[in-house]
């Protein structure tokens, strides 16, 4: 057993009662990226100089019997669209290739400060914009259970590097279960926290009123430590929620019994038989450790994906109006201003990237405003109203993360919409702005399954009790992929 | 009966700032064809009387104290303009952009 076989709060553990120095975590971490990452490819950079730096800062503070912090000595992955000061950021895209951020965005500082120490950038889709990772600009990321298969997206480097053990935390975003799904492909557990929970000042925006940062870790537990650094209200962030933040490593030994669990037929009904009875077993579970399972239902979030393409893409087509070669990223010169903006822009924009720029700037056109995006913020009026009136029955909702197990590298990438029904079970959560985690439960094919589990509005203790009660149960958080 | 035309295509990507091969013109007229197609399912759900949602969680405007102090000082010009592709003095450069006739 070796230190990076650990969870994130093991190794905190060990770090904060000197069991182990944050030098030697550090070291044991980065020597088995240098091991597996030219396979797995989850890394753009690695700060060798920088974390070692920062470890030997927390063994010094430890030395001198000073609080090192929640997350002193413990290697974290950033997705690479956290902007760092002085460590390039490219959010996955050619158009800001080489682009140093001359400040840190409030999650990288956060962390920072707890005493993490920021090991380097991991891979995405381009602009989180991808379910597959393959739509990054430098190559996807490998699935570690199966390297011919993809770790999910749009925060796969990071799913996969916290699967693989490079890391012992990483964060990601969530925009349509860009955290849920590749934790659900990867085995591991990634929560997406209520919209504004985790200020949002310094990530690279894709859809301002859905996106929001999350933790991934080996376990619920792993998860509450890195939320805890993360959470809290931001001047720099209008949308950050100023709602104090609760003691979420308490919520995760927390007792399930009596609470009531909202099960989902008809998702359910969706997958194929093995994974619905993986789904089912995990039900079981809850049931066992003291929960109630009720019926809901949830139609009007079957139009969920529809209203989700409209509004994400019309506000990216609005959010990436700002790469245009003038102020920072790539510059294509062109005989005047809008060539000089266009020739930069078609070539700095990968092909995803363009389709849901072409799709945000028809729905937002004028005269198919009003059937496009103005009715799907409607849509997302009645499935906000829905979830509201399931939780007035039921205190957690239990379903699925995803309609499938990893696919294959190249499986999907030529029909687009077949990707994007990928998103199936976790886009209805962002629209309502509610929590969302997601659990390992099992294996199919030999392949990591994920529960996902849905909460109201500020309920990530309720999700931490329910997956804390989980995990302890069950062992399959616990699985490694093969070395 | 399609969703959207080429043409309507090459005017969005003249809205968007792109420039579209005559390749690529074709593949995402089909491809946003499709997608449209599938956006249809909206049609059928009755919205009258809703109203939109702009941001899931109810906001207040947050107002903070009205001194310079409450945020950090802003990025030096030398800072901001360090990534600039192009820069004059304490400008970022583009090019021309008036078109001057005699």
């Amino acid at each position: 057993m070796t230190i990076t076989d650990g969870g994130l709060a093991e190794v905190a553990q060990a770090i904060r009662a000197r069991q182990v120095s944050a030098a030697e975590v550090t070291d044991a971490y980065l020597a088995r990226i240098a091991a597996i990452d030219g396979t797995l490819k989850c890394f753009y950079r690695v700060d060798e100089a920088g974390a070692r730096a920062q470890a030997r800062a927390v063994d010094e503070r430890l030395a001198r019997g000073e609080d090192p912090g929640l997350l002193a000595g413990v290697p974290v992955g950033l997705k690479d669209l956290f902007v760092t000061e002085g460590l390039e950021t490219t959010a996955g895209s050619k158009i800001l290739e080489g682009w140093i951020p001359p400040y840190d965005g409030t999650p990288s500082k956060k962390l920072k400060q707890a005493g993490a120490v920021l090991v380097g950038k991991l891979s995405m889709d381009e602009f989180a914009m991808g379910s597959s990772n393959e739509n990054s600009a430098y190559g996807p990321v490998r699935n570690p259970w199966d390297t011919t298969r993809v770790p999910g997206g749009s925060s796969g480097g990071s799913a996969a590097a916290v699967a693989a053990g490079l890391v012992a935390g990483a964060l990601g975003t969530d925009t349509g279960g860009s955290i849920r799904q590749p934790a659900a492909l990867t085995g591991t557990t990634g929560l997406k926290p209520t919209y504004g929970r985790v200020s949002r000042y310094g990530v690279v925006a894709f859809a301002s009123s859905l996106d929001q940062v999350g933790p991934f870790g080996r376990s619920a537990l792993d998860c509450a430590y890195l939320l805890q650094a993360i959470a809290g209200h931001d001047a720099h962030d209008a949308t950050s929620l100023g709602s104090p933040v609760p003691d979420y490593l308490a919520a995760c030994a927390r007792p399930i019994d009596g609470l009531r669990v909202g099960i989902v037929r008809s998702w359910v009904a969706k997958l194929d038989r093995e994974l619905a009875a993986l789904v089912e077993e995990a039900f079981n579970t809850l049931e066992r450790l003291g929960a109630r399972l009720v019926d809901v239902t949830l139609p009007t979030s079957e139009h969920g994906i529809a209203a989700y393409y409209i509004i994400a893409t019309a506000e990216a087509s609005s959010n990436l109006a700002r790469y245009d070669g003038v102020r920072y990223g790539l510059r294509v010169p062109g005989e005047n201003l809008n060539a000089m903006y266009a020739r930069t822009r078609s070539a700095g924009f990968g092909d995803e990237v363009k389709r849901r720029i072409m799709l945000g700037t028809y729905a937002l056109r004028s005269g198919y405003y009003d059937a496009y995006y103005l009715r799907a913020q409607k849509v997302r009026t009645l499935i906000r109203n829905e979830f509201a009136r399931a939780f007035g029955a039921v205190d957690v909702i239990a379903t699925p993360t995803a309609p499938s197990v990893a696919f294959k590298l190249g499986e999907k990438t030529d029909d687009p919409l077949a990707m994007y029904l990928n998103d199936v079970f976790t886009i209805p959560c962002n629209l309502a702005g509610i929590p969302g985690m997601s659990v390992p439960c099992g294996f199919s094919q030999s392949l990591p399954v994920g529960l996902q589990l849905l909460g109201p509005a500020l309920g990530e203790e309720t999700l931490f009790a329910v997956a804390g009660a989980y995990q302890r149960a069950t062992d399959w958080h616990t699985r490694r992929p093969p070395a | 009966m399609s969703k959207i035309t080429s043409d309507e295509v090459r005017q969005t990507a003249t809205l968007a700032r792109l420039e579209l091969s005559d390749g690529e013109v074709h593949r995402l007229t089909r491809e946003l064809d499709a997608i449209l197609g599938y956006m249809e399912s909206l049609a059928s759900l009755d919205v009258s009387g809703v109203e939109p949602t702009t941001h899931a969680v109810p906001l207040d405007m947050p107002l903070r104290d009205d001194v310079l102090e409450a945020l950090e000082p802003h990025l030096p010009v030398d800072l901001a303009l360090l990534d600039a592709p192009k820069r004059h003095d304490a400008f970022f450069e583009v090019p021309k952009i008036i078109e001057v006739t005699e």
